[in-house]
C-alpha cells in the first residue's frame, strides 16, 4: 500500500485542476486547427472560455414537466468526469486513491455519466430527447464491448488492470508498444474516444442540427449553466480520453514519483501529447464525413473484432 | 465429506437443541401456515400467510447466519421433525448462502403482498401456497439425500407453479405461461431425479456424503453423463438458454411478488443445483465440463440482454434480464471450475466469490425492481413501458426504489451491480492465468459477453426508467396515479436499501461468502486469504476500494453541485415550457416510446430477436390515396421458441398420435400388457 505523500495528493489535485483549466483550450486549439486547414481563420483558442463564462453568469432555467433528474445530470456529468481524472494516473503513476486507477472502474464511472445525460433527455418530455437518448445509449452499448476488450489486451501483459501497473510495466518494457496487441487495441481505443466523444465519423461536433445529432439533441434544453457544466463536461471527458490513450500508448514523461521537477516534466509532457492528439482528429474531421446513424454499429463491430484479435495474439505471442 | 468436517466441521453439538427448533420452525411456518391461511376468512388471509412466512424466513436467516459466521455444518437426521421418514438436512456454508438471500427476499416480498393484497383479493389456494413455496425454497439448500432433495425440489415446482396460475382469470396468456413453466420444471425435475438416482445407485448410498464419497470411483464417460443431465436439469431451473423459454412467460405472467420471489430466489437455486453436484456430488471434472457451463453463460447473457434491451413488457424485460445475470453466474461458475481444473486454485476461488456475489446482488436488485414494477401495474394497472411515462413525478417514492434497482443492475457505481461486475471482470482477467488454448480463446469472448451484456442492460434500464418513469405519461393510467399502499414500498424499499448497503460496503458479504467458497470446492485451495483473493478483494494490494470510490463520487457531486449553487444564487430558478426547437404544442404522442428508444438496438440484433411487425393501412373508400387509419404492432418472439420448441412439440404430437393406437379401449389388451410388463420385469429383475 502506497503511503499517501503530499505530493501524491497534491498531483491528484493538480490533475484536476489542469484539466478543468485546459479542457476548453483543448477544444479551442482543435477549432482553430480545423478552420485553418478549411482555410478559414476562426475564433481564438480561448472562445470556449469564453462562452463558458458567459453562460455561467446566466439564470437557470428547466422545462416545465422536467424533474430532478434533468436538474442533477450536469452535476453527475461533472462530478464522475472529475472523479475520473482525479483517480486516473496522468501526471504520475503515483495516484491518491491506490486502486482508483483501475481502468475498469474507470470506464463504469464515466458510464455513469452518459446514463445521467440520456435520463436527463427523456426527462424533458420532448421528441428530441428521446432521439439522442435512444442514439447515445446505442452507440454506448455497442462501444462497451470492445472498450472492455481492448482493456482486457492490454492488461493481459502485466495480469492487472490497473492503469498503473500497465503504465509502470510499458516504461520498463518498451517493446510491448510495437507489439501486435498494443497496436491493434491502440486502433480499437481510437475509435472508442471517438465514438464516446461524440466526434466525426460518429457525431459532428460543429453543427447544431437536432434531427441528425446525438449530442446537440441529447443537450437540447439545457441554457445558462446547466448547459455550461454539460459543455464543460463533455470538454474535461474528451480531453481526459485523450490523455489516457496518451499515456497508455506513449508512456514517456510521466512522473514516477509525483515530486517536484518531475512533476512538472509530467505536466509539460501530457499537454503535449494531448495537443498532438487533438490536432491529429482536428486533421482527420477535415478529410472525413459523418457516417450515417446506422452504419455506426459496424464500425464499432470492426474496433470489437480489433480488441478481440488484440486479445488474442497478447496470450499467443505469450 | 471429509474435506469439510477435517476443517470448519468443529462439532455441531452444543447447538443441535437450537439447530433443530430453528429447522422445526422453518418446515413448520410453511405446512400449519398453509393451512391457517386457508382456514382464516378472507380478509385475514393476506396477513396470515405473509406472517407464517416472516416468521419462518426469519428463522431460516438466523439459521444461515450462524452456519456462515462460525462454519459451523448443521445437520438434522430425523424421522420425528417430518412425517416423513429418512429426511436428512444439512446445512453448509454454501447452502446456508442460498437461505439468507432466499429469506431475505421472501421477507420483503410478504410485506409486499400484504400491501398488495389489501386490495386486491387473495384467493385462498395462493395465500396457502405463499408459505409452502418459502418454505421449501429454504430447505432445498440443506437437503442431503435423493429423496429430500426430490421432495423438497418437487414441492418447490409445484407451489411456484399454483402460485404462477394465481390470476389465471386475467386470460390465456396466463394459463399458457402455466403450462410451458409445468413442462420444462417438470421435465428438469425428472432429468435431475434420473441422474441422482444414477449416482444414488453407484454409491450403494442416497446420502449425499456417500455419493460424494464414492463419486471418484464412477467410469469418467458416467460422471460426463449424469453431469449433463444434472447441469441440464438444474439450468432449465435457472433460466439459461436454451431451457429458458417459461421464464419469460411465467415471470411476466405471475402475480409480481411470485415473479419476485421467482426471479431472486428461485432461480438461484438451480445454479446452486449446478454448484452443489458438480462440486460436491460428482467432485469437480474436467475442463470440457467447465467449457460448457461458460458457454451456456455467455450465450444466456447475450441473448438474454438483447432481449431486455427491446423488450417494450416491463415485467417481460425484467424476466430476460435474469437469464443474462444468470448467464454472468454460470460464467464465473465455469471460469472457476475451469482454474481448478489447471490447478489455479486462489483464481478459481476469485472467480466462484464473483460469481456468488454477483449472485447475491442480483437477487436483491431484481426483487427490488419486480416488486416495484408490481407496484406500477398495480397503480397504472400496465406493465407496458409505452404507455406509462411520467410517475416519477406523481409517485416518487416507488419510482426512486426502481431507479436505485434500475443504476445497481446496470453496473453503475456506486452500487453493488459495479462492484460485483468489477469482480467478474478481474476473475476472468485472471482467468488467463491458465493459459491452455480452451482459456485463449474462451476468456476473452467471456470477458466481450460480460462487456456486451453491461452495455446492453444499461441501455434496457434507461429505457425502462426514463420511458416509463420520467417525460410525459402516455396512457391516463399513467397520468393519474398515485402512490401505492405503504406496505408495497416498505416491502421494496427494504430491498432497496440493500442494493444501497452492498454497494457502500460490499467487503461485509464478500468475507462471509469465502466460507461457501470453500464449502463449494473443499480441500482444494488452503486458505482463502491467500494473496490471490486478498490483493483483488480486500484491498492488500489497494487494486480496488469500492467503499471509497463511492465515497469520492458523493464528495464530488457534493462540490460541483456547490459550484452550482454558488454561481447561480442570485437568478431565480426559471420553469419554462420545453423549447424543442419552438415547437408550440407538445404530446406524449410525440415522445419517444420504448419501442422507438430501442428501434436502433432491434435493428442491430434484428437475426437473434426477430420481431413481428404488424403493419395495417385501411384506405377511404373514396380514394386509396386518403389513408383512413394506420394500425401498427410488434410482438416480441422468443427465435428459440420458433427454431427449437416448435419443431420438438411437433415431434412429440406424432410419437404421441402413434402411442394412441395402443390404447384402444379393449380390457383384454389391457390386461396382456400387464402380462407382458409382469413377465419382461421378472426376466429382467431377477
Amino acid at each position: 500500500m502506497a503511503t499517501l505523500s503530499p505530493w501524491v495528493v497534491g498531483s491528484g489535485l493538480l490533475q484536476v485542476a489542469l484539466f478543468v483549466v485546459g479542457a476548453p483550450l483543448l477544444l479551442g486549439l482543435m477549432r482553430t486547427v480545423r478552420c485553418r486547414m478549411e482555410g478559414r481563420i476562426g475564433p481564438p483558442i480561448r472562445q470556449p472560455w469564453r462562452d463558458l463564462r458567459k453562460l455561467f453568469a446566466k439564470g437557470r432555467t428547466q422545462p416545465e414537466r422536467s424533474t430532478f433528474f434533468f436538474a442533477s445530470a450536469p452535476v453527475v456529468l461533472v462530478a464522475t468526469t472529475v472523479v475520473v481524472v482525479w483517480l486516473a494516473p496522468l501526471l504520475s503513476t503515483r495516484v491518491s486513491l491506490a486502486g482508483g486507477s483501475d481502468l475498469f472502474a474507470i470506464v463504469f464511472l464515466l458510464l455513469l455519466g452518459s446514463v445521467a445525460l440520456s435520463l436527463a433527455a427523456l426527462d424533458t418530455g420532448t421528441a428530441f430527447g428521446g432521439m439522442g437518448s435512444s442514439r447515445l445509449m446505442t452507440i454506448v452499448a455497442l462501444a462497451e464491448p470492445a472498450l472492455l476488450v481492448a482493456i482486457l489486451a492490454l492488461a493481459a501483459s502485466v495480469r492487472s488492470s490497473s492503469l498503473s501497473t500497465i503504465i509502470v510495466g510499458t516504461l520498463h518494457h518498451p517493446i510491448w508498444l510495437a507489439t501486435p496487441q498494443r497496436l491493434l487495441s491502440f486502433a480499437a481505443f481510437v475509435v472508442v474516444v471517438l465514438a464516446e466523444s461524440g466526434r466525426l465519423p460518429v457525431d459532428n461536433p460543429a453543427t447544431h442540427l437536432e434531427l441528425t445529432m446525438i449530442h446537440e439533441a441529447l443537450i437540447l434544453e439545457y441554457s445558462g449553466p446547466d448547459l455550461a457544466l454539460v459543455m464543460l463536461g463533455e470538454q474535461v471527458r474528451l480531453t481526459f480520453m485523450l490523455g489516457l490513450l496518451a499515456n497508455l500508448f506513449f508512456p514517456w514523461g510521466v512522473s514516477l514519483s509525483a515530486a517536484g521537477l518531475s512533476l512538472i516534466v509530467g505536466v509539460l509532457a501530457l499537454a503535449a501529447k494531448v495537443a498532438v492528439l487533438g490536432i491529429a482528429i482536428s486533421a482527420g474531421e477535415v478529410a472525413m464525413a459523418k457516417l450515417r446513424l446506422f452504419r455506426v454499429p459496424e464500425l464499432l463491430a470492426g474496433a470489437f473484432m480489433l480488441s478481440i484479435l488484440a486479445v488474442l495474439s497478447a496470450l499467443v505471442i505469450a | 465429506m471429509p474435506a469439510i468436517s477435517s476443517g470448519h466441521h468443529r462439532g455441531a453439538a452444543p447447538a443441535v437443541g437450537f439447530v433443530k427448533s430453528l429447522f422445526a420452525l422453518v418446515a413448520a411456518s410453511g405446512l400449519v401456515g398453509a393451512f391457517a391461511a386457508a382456514s382464516v376468512p378472507r380478509r385475514l388471509r393476506p396477513l396470515v400467510s405473509a406472517l407464517f412466512t416472516i416468521v419462518g424466513s426469519a428463522g431460516a436467516l438466523v439459521l444461515a447466519l450462524y452456519v456462515l459466521h462460525t462454519r459451523h455444518v448443521v445437520q438434522l437426521t430425523s424421522s420425528a421433525v417430518l412425517p416423513v421418514t429418512g429426511v436428512v438436512l444439512r446445512l453448509d456454508p454454501l447452502g446456508a448462502l442460498f437461505v439468507a438471500v432466499t429469506a431475505v427476499v421472501a421477507i420483503a416480498v410478504a410485506l409486499f403482498s400484504i400491501g398488495y393484497a389489501h386490495h386486491h383479493d387473495m384467493t385462498r389456494t395462493a395465500a396457502a401456497m405463499l408459505p409452502v413455496f418459502v418454505t421449501s425454497m429454504l430447505l432445498v439448500p440443506s437437503a442431503w439425500s435423493v429423496t429430500t432433495f426430490v421432495l423438497l425440489w418437487e414441492m418447490m415446482a409445484l407451489s411456484s407453479l399454483v402460485l404462477v396460475l394465481g390470476e389465471y382469470r386475467r386470460g390465456a396468456s396466463v394459463r399458457s405461461a402455466g403450462l410451458w413453466y409445468s413442462v420444462l420444471t417438470q421435465v428438469g425435475a425428472a432429468v435431475i431425479t434420473l441422474a441422482l438416482v444414477l449416482l444414488a445407485q453407484h454409491a450403494g448410498s442416497q446420502d449425499f456424503t456417500r455419493i460424494a464419497q464414492s463419486s471418484g470411483s464412477v467410469a469418467p464417460w458416467i460422471r460426463g453423463v449424469a453431469f449433463i443431465m444434472l447441469f441440464a436439469g438444474f439450468a432449465s431451473k435457472a433460466g439459461a438458454v436454451p431451457l429458458h423459454v417459461w421464464l419469460p412467460k411465467a415471470h411476466a405472467e405471475a402475480p409480481s411478488a411470485v415473479s419476485a420471489l421467482m426471479s431472486a430466489a428461485m432461480v438461484n437455486l438451480g445454479v446452486y443445483g449446478i454448484l452443489r453436484s458438480a462440486n460436491t456430488l460428482l467432485g469437480g471434472g474436467p475442463s470440457w465440463w467447465w467449457v460448457t457451463v461458460i458457454v451456456t453463460g455467455a450465450v444466456s447473457a447475450i441473448y438474454g440482454s438483447i432481449h431486455a434491451a427491446t423488450s417494450t413488457d416491463l415485467k417481460r424485460l425484467l424476466a430476460y434480464s435474469t437469464t443474462d445475470n444468470v448467464g454472468l453466474v454460470l460464467i464465473a461458475i465455469g471460469t472457476s471450475g475451469l482454474l481448478v481444473s489447471t490447478g489455479h486454485r486462489s483464481f478459481a476461488a476469485l472467480a466462484l466469490i464473483a460469481g456468488l456475489f454477483h449472485l447475491v446482488n442480483h437477487s436483491i436488485f431484481k426483487g427490488t425492481l419486480f416488486l416495484s414494477a408490481g407496484s406500477i401495474q398495480y397503480t397504472t394497472g400496465t406493465r407496458n413501458l409505452d404507455q406509462l411515462g411520467g410517475l416519477f413525478s406523481r409517485m416518487p417514492v416507488a419510482s426512486t426504489i426502481f431507479a436505485v434497482g434500475a443504476v445497481a443492475i446496470s453496473a453503475l457505481p456506486p452500487l453493488g451491480g459495479f462492484v460485483s461486475e468489477w469482480l467478474l471482470l478481474q476473475s476472468l482477467l485472471h482467468g488467463l492465468a491458465s493459459s491452455t488454448t480452451v482459456s485463449v480463446i474462451l476468456m476473452p469472448l467471456a470477458v466481450a459477453a460480460l462487456a456486451l451484456t453491461g452495455g446492453l442492460t444499461a441501455a434496457a434500464f434507461v429505457k425502462a426508467f426514463g420511458v416509463g418513469f420520467l417525460g410525459l405519461p402516455r396512457s391516463d393510467g399513467a397520468a393519474s396515479v398515485i402512490e401505492p399502499p405503504r406496505l408495497m414500498n416498505i416491502g421494496a424499499g427494504t430491498l432497496g436499501v440493500s442494493c444501497v448497503v452492498l454497494g457502500a460496503a460490499p467487503m461485509m458479504v464478500i468475507s462471509s461468502l469465502s466460507g461457501a467458497v470453500q464449502a463449494a470446492q473443499p480441500g482444494r485451495f488452503t486458505g482463502l486469504s491467500s494473496s490471490g483473493v486478498a490483493l483483488a478483494v480486500h484491498g492488500a494490494r489497494g487494486v480496488f476500494e469500492p467503499t471509497l470510490i463511492a465515497l469520492a463520487l458523493v464528495v464530488a457531486l457534493a462540490l460541483v453541485g456547490a459550484v452550482r449553487w454558488a454561481l447561480s444564487r442570485r437568478t431565480a430558478l426559471r420553469r419554462l415550457p420545453a423549447w424543442a426547437c419552438g415547437r408550440e404544442v407538445q404530446t406524449a404522442k410525440m415522445t419517444y416510446t420504448a419501442t422507438s428508444f430501442a428501434e436502433p438496438l432491434q435493428r442491430v440484433f434484428d437475426d437473434v430477436v426477430q420481431p413481428s411487425r404488424d403493419l395495417d393501412v385501411s384506405h377511404r373508400t373514396e380514394s386509396r390515396y386518403f389513408v383512413e387509419s394506420v394500425h401498427f404492432g410488434t410482438k416480441d418472439n422468443d427465435a428459440f421458441e420458433a427454431a427449437v420448441y416448435d419443431p420438438l412439440f411437433r415431434l412429440v404430437r406424432a410419437l404421441a398420435q402413434r402411442a394412441r393406437r395402443l390404447q384402444n379401449g379393449s380390457v383384454h389388451r389391457y390386461l396382456g400388457y400387464g402380462l407382458a410388463a409382469l413377465v419382461t420385469i421378472l426376466l429382467v429383475a431377477r
